[in-house]
């Protein structure tokens, strides 16, 4: 069941890395997400911005698949700032404490004044 | 061998058994003209001699010891002509002695042969004509016979369909033979509930017929004195088991529909699952439990489920899944479960689904098995809502435990609630958590088996909404997992998953776990504000 297929652009701005993420966020994204991932890795810049202001749904498979990008990127010092969370899915990510290890930001230019 | 009779002096030949007809008539008799009937033993002596020397017998100077032969010789027969038609003996042209009381010449012997000759096949074709009449008579007093059960056996079927204000029943009740071993009831009780029953013997026509006749007795006189489905069902087995033929038994659902309410419980002898068609899709009600008269101590599971404005009650028998096409494709469930997704609402799909039946299994179809369908459809106004504990099934459905279905759920649920008029930031929790809840029946429970579905049951009650969420993953209750802990899945101490009971948790007022026989059920609660 891959009616809403995720998918991710990944774009270079200024000194930092923008992961537009699009679609659900469950089993089926992992291969996509972690492959983008390591695409923005290669610019080998220290922030990488998540724009999740297109993703329609997130489970908690997407949950763990987020706490993977988080692993990797505090193992290489980097630091991830989202942005475009509905108020549900902030609230989630208060429960669960990801926005501890997050910057969560209301949109893209907050994201880009970190 | 069949008998052989002796016709005398007139040429009139008859091949009818005429009981105590005495073996030897008297001479007087003969002269007379009267006509002598004479049976010969297929071990009569005379037999033997007849098959082996055809040709015109002269009777007293034949010696043997021969009932057939004396009795012959008593009646004054003086020669004997054998009749013979392809080969087989089939009567003697026997003559007394000339009037002349001269004996018989070469020229009558040469006569009397020829006329044998022709005769016999004559007396063949007429022996047959009247042996198929016979049988065409035999034949005709079985059919009668078989119409006369027929009509017995629609007495048993109920005359006129229960008519309950707001409620349809309409039934389709077709025979593969004269008579069936299919059969339907219902059950009025005074309180305004009504039994419904449908059940199909196995095999088919007459033995079948029978064995319906004495089962609707036995279920009816349990469905009056029992209250539950289960116990009914559990008490017809018991009645039924010593006496029903070996290699026979019978399959059959019993469910109680109390029509103020829509609620429906149902128990399963084995038969096919009955579905509750919704405008949201089929909803197929799993109660299952062992044939009737197969084995007895045994009990019922009972499932219930509540019919709303719009939807029909599905009951069928084998004859309709199992008809086949001339091609020899089978008619299937999968076919039946899509054509039930497009007919018509209300009990217009018995009809819709007679239709299609014969459309698939074409004109010259030979009817394999008994076919029964029935359909009860509530088209009246939404039920009013019980007392304080009694609660509201605003959706019940099933999906199949496939990855991604848990989006089907959560959209599934909040259509569901609508009514309701939960605030945003309440909806999308009780969304994730329904969708949580169902990942982890899919998942955990029937670890993505296909065939095991996950059953969502949402009701309200005046102050708590509800949403049950079972799966059929066997008896182990659900572990409860560790809470998450990021600083060890950030650093791979923890997998990185395991957030989906955790979520729920903090998404609910209340989560309650229950495990029973092979069921878990996760059940949700959110206390409804201003209740």
């Amino acid at each position: 069941m891959a009616a809403n297929p995720f998918e991710v652009n990944v774009q270079k701005l200024s000194d930092r890395v923008l992961m537009e993420l699009r679609g659900e966020m469950n089993s089926f994204a992992e291969q996509a997400l972690s492959a983008a991932y390591s695409e923005a890795e290669g610019f080998d810049l220290p922030i990488i911005l998540l724009d999740f202001s297109r993703v329609t749904y997130i489970n908690s498979t997407g949950i763990a698949l987020i706490v993977g990008l988080m692993s990797r990127a505090q193992k290489a010092g980097r630091r991830l700032v989202v942005f475009g969370l509905s108020d549900h899915y902030q609230e989630i990510f208060q429960i669960t404490r990801l926005a501890d290890y997050l910057s969560i930001v209301p949109d893209q230019a907050s994201a880009m004044a970190v | 061998m069949a008998s052989y009779w002796q016709k005398y002096r007139d040429f009139l030949f008859r091949r009818e058994v005429v009981e105590d007809e005495p073996a030897v008539s008297d001479r007087k008799r003969a002269e007379a003209g009267q006509t002598l009937e004479l049976e010969i033993a297929p071990d009569d002596p005379l037999m033997a001699y007849l098959l082996k020397m055809p040709g015109i017998v002269d009777v007293d100077e034949l010696q043997l010891d021969s009932p057939a032969l004396l009795a012959l010789k008593k009646a004054g027969v003086k020669i004997s002509v054998p009749l013979v038609s392809q080969g087989e003996l089939i009567g003697l042209l026997n003559l007394g002695a000339r009037r002349s009381e001269q004996e018989y010449s070469l020229d009558d012997r040469r006569l009397l042969s020829s006329l044998a000759a022709q005769a016999a096949p004559v007396l063949r074709v007429a022996q047959l004509a009247r042996q198929q009449q016979a049988e065409a008579r035999k034949r005709e007093r079985i059919e009668h016979e078989l119409r006369v059960a027929r009509v017995i056996q629609q007495t048993l079927l109920p005359k006129e369909l229960p008519s309950l204000p707001g409620w349809e029943i309409k039934v389709h009740w077709q025979p593969a033979q004269a008579v069936s071993g299919d059969f339907y009831d219902f059950v009025k009780f005074s309180d305004g509930r009504l039994g419904i029953l449908i059940g199909d013997v196995t095999d088919k026509g007459v033995p079948a017929a029978l064995v319906m006749a004495t089962t609707r007795s036995v279920l009816r006189s349990a469905a009056e004195r029992q209250d539950s489905p289960g116990a009914v069902l559990q008490q017809a087995n018991d009645l039924l088991c010593p006496d029903i033929p070996a290699n026979m038994y019978v399959t059959c659902l019993y469910g109680i529909l109390d029509p103020s309410t829509g609620r429906l419980v149902v128990a399963n002898a084995g038969h096919n699952l009955p579905y509750r068609c919704t405008p949201r899709g089929l909803i197929e009600l799993r109660a299952t439990g062992v044939p009737l008269g197969l084995m007895s101590d045994v009990t019922y599971e009972e499932k219930e489920t509540t019919l709303f404005p719009g939807e029909s009650l599905v009951f069928y028998s084998d004859g309709l899944v199992e008809a086949h096409n001339p091609q020899g494709e089978m008619f299937g469930f999968p076919r039946l479960r899509s054509l039930l997704d497009a007919s018509p609402a209300g009990v217009a799909l018995v009809d819709f689904l007679v239709t299609e039946l014969e459309r698939f299994t074409g004109a010259e179809w030979e009817q394999e098995d008994d076919v029964t369908l029935m359909a009860i459809s509530y088209n009246g106004t939404p039920f009013a809502q019980g007392g304080a504990n009694t609660d509201q099934v605003l959706a019940e459905f099933e999906l199949k435990s496939q990855p991604g279905n848990e989006r089907l759920a959560m959209e599934q649920v909040a259509g569901a609630v609508r009514s309701l008029n939960l605030s945003p930031d309440r909806l999308e929790r009780l969304k994730t958590a329904v969708a949580e809840g169902t990942m982890n029946a899919m998942e955990h429970g029937n670890r993505y088996r296909e065939e095991l579905p996950v059953t969502i049951r949402v009701s309200v009650t005046d102050n708590h909404l509800l949403v049950q969420i079972t799966d059929y993953g066997g008896d182990q209750p659900i572990p409860d997992q560790p809470e998450p802990d990021l600083e060890a899945k950030l650093h791979g101490l923890q997998s990185p998953r395991g957030w989906g009971l955790f979520l729920i948790k903090n998404m609910v007022d209340e989560l309650r776990i229950k495990t029973e026989e092979q069921r878990h059920t996760l059940e949700l609660i959110f206390r409804l504000e201003g209740a």
